[in-house]
């Protein structure tokens, strides 16, 4: 185990550092990359936040929609594992098995809640502005 | 270029023109892409003083897009048809060894957030919808008949409607990205496919019509900008284009995120556009927002291949979910 401060509280003071220090003392395409590297840095913050969540999100809603399989127990395989599983399901519906019917809204479903997870890192305010209608 | 020659070139070329001598003054490069050259300036003349963009080719010879090479008779074809466009002056010759023109500036700021936050653009908020409408339906009117010109622009291939050429040219960049499955666009490539519409008259098509490419000022839209993308096409392309949610900047409505879509089919009819057709609409709206997509994991691809290393390019990789949703929002019929 590391010791203080954790990732969080570093990715916290790098971008501080960017807005705080280089954005201001910046003009043009370095000040705006700057902002772009700190929004970037914030992302990261919220993913490492959510990210065992989100897996498990997805990977139970693959789970309904594919049958059920475990989940890898390591976090750093579960992506490649879920490729795999996300290849299935656009195989399926490339084969119009999401055309119609129950399976197409349980998808639609699916995606739904996958797509608002990955809002919630990458753009929380569009997440927020779905996520009400639903 | 270098400013020095610039001036000078700027200084014979308009003099040629307008029976010299002239002085050019305030030059000053506009934008560092790499794409394009655009140069401010104002000149004294014998004919009175022109404030005046010039725009050039980077380097000699580059231009691919025919768009790019066309962009002073596109413009030009634009004035003629009464689109608010800044005044094309002149075409260039051989003054600077790239390929370049010269039109007359225009007052007034392009940045969409701007437009939609800015309190003092209340008004042009109003406005711009319906201005952009007539602007569009003007543009729809141009037809390659009347523009031998233009005859090099990109049609769709024969066989082919425009609609299933564009599907198929972005269906193809997703694949050939490589990257991630991404069972949304899966979705809706389908639902587009299944759903094409019906062929029509082509007509000239802007093909990046969106708030962020015109120049606006408080009385609303001044110049349309970007015509690179031009092509023969489908109208409904440009209509569906500007509904695009990136494009709305934050805005609460559809069409350049300051007007209904309703609103803007009945200036666009009412300027002269062909009746709209509301699915044929919708299906370019949805195919818009499939197209940004698509586009964001092909800058982002460039990022991951190592051909541009640039932060920019790398986290537009994740606005690819904002498109999603928007297509499984379109996808189940919600249009708001």
């Amino acid at each position: 185990m590391q010791d203080r401060p954790t990732i969080d509280e570093l990715l916290e003071a790098v971008a501080g550092y960017l807005r705080d220090d280089v954005m201001p003392n910046t003009q043009g395409r370095l000040s705006f990359h700057a902002r772009v590297s700190m929004n970037v840095i914030e992302m990261l913050r919220r993913e490492l936040a959510t990210i065992e969540d989100h897996y498990a999100r997805e990977w139970d809603g693959l789970d309904r929609l594919l049958g059920v399989e475990p989940m890898p127990p390591r976090l750093a395989v579960v992506r490649e594992a879920l490729l795999k599983r996300n290849a299935e399901l656009c195989e399926r519906i490339r084969k119009g098995e999401a055309d119609e019917g129950p399976w197409r809204l349980a998808v639609l479903n699916h995606l739904r809640t996958v797509t608002l997870d990955k809002l919630e890192v990458s753009n929380p305010g569009l997440a927020a502005e779905y996520g009400d209608r639903s | 270029m270098q400013r020095e020659e610039v001036q000078q070139g700027l200084e014979r070329f308009i003099a040629a023109r307008t029976g010299g001598p002239v002085t050019v003054s305030n030059l000053q490069r506009l934008s560092g892409g790499a794409s394009r050259e655009t140069w401010s300036f104002d000149a004294e003349t014998p004919q009175g003083r022109i404030e005046g963009i010039l725009r050039a080719d980077p380097v000699p010879g580059a231009p691919t897009i025919p768009g790019r090479e066309l962009e002073y008779h596109l413009i030009k074809a634009a004035w003629e048809a009464g689109v608010t466009v800044p005044e094309p002056l002149w075409d260039g010759d051989e003054t600077f060894p790239v390929k370049f023109f010269v039109m007359r500036r225009v007052p007034g700021e392009t940045l969409g957030a701007r437009l939609i936050r800015g309190e003092q653009y209340a008004k042009a908020r109003e406005l711009v919808p319906v201005q952009l409408a007539r602007d569009l339906a003007r543009i729809h009117s141009i037809r390659e008949a009347d523009h031998p010109e233009l005859a090099r622009l990109e049609h769709a291939p024969p066989g082919k409607t425009p609609a299933e050429a564009q599907l198929d040219y972005y269906e193809n960049n997703y694949r050939t990205a490589e990257l991630d499955p991404h069972p949304v666009f899966e979705l809706a490539i389908r639902w587009l496919r299944q759903h094409l519409p019906p062929p029509g008259d082509e007509v000239l098509v802007h093909g990046d019509f969106r708030l962020g490419n015109f120049i606006f000022d408080e009385t609303g839209v001044r110049g349309i900008l970007d015509w690179e993308l031009a092509h023969w096409g489908d109208p409904m392309e440009d209509l569906g284009w500007l509904a695009v949610k990136s494009w709305r900047f934050g805005g609460r409505l559809p069409m350049a995120g300051v007007g209904t879509r309703e609103q803007f089919i009945e200036a666009y009819e009412a300027a002269g556009g062909r009746p709209v057709n509301r699915q044929h609409f919708l299906w370019y709206e949805m195919f818009g927002n499939l197209k940004w997509g698509v586009i964001t994991m092909t800058q982002a691809s460039t990022y991951l291949t190592g051909r541009n290393r640039s932060v920019e390019l790398a986290a537009i990789g994740r606005r690819t979910a904002e498109t999603e949703i928007v297509l499984l929002e379109l996808l189940e019929g919600r249009w708001e």
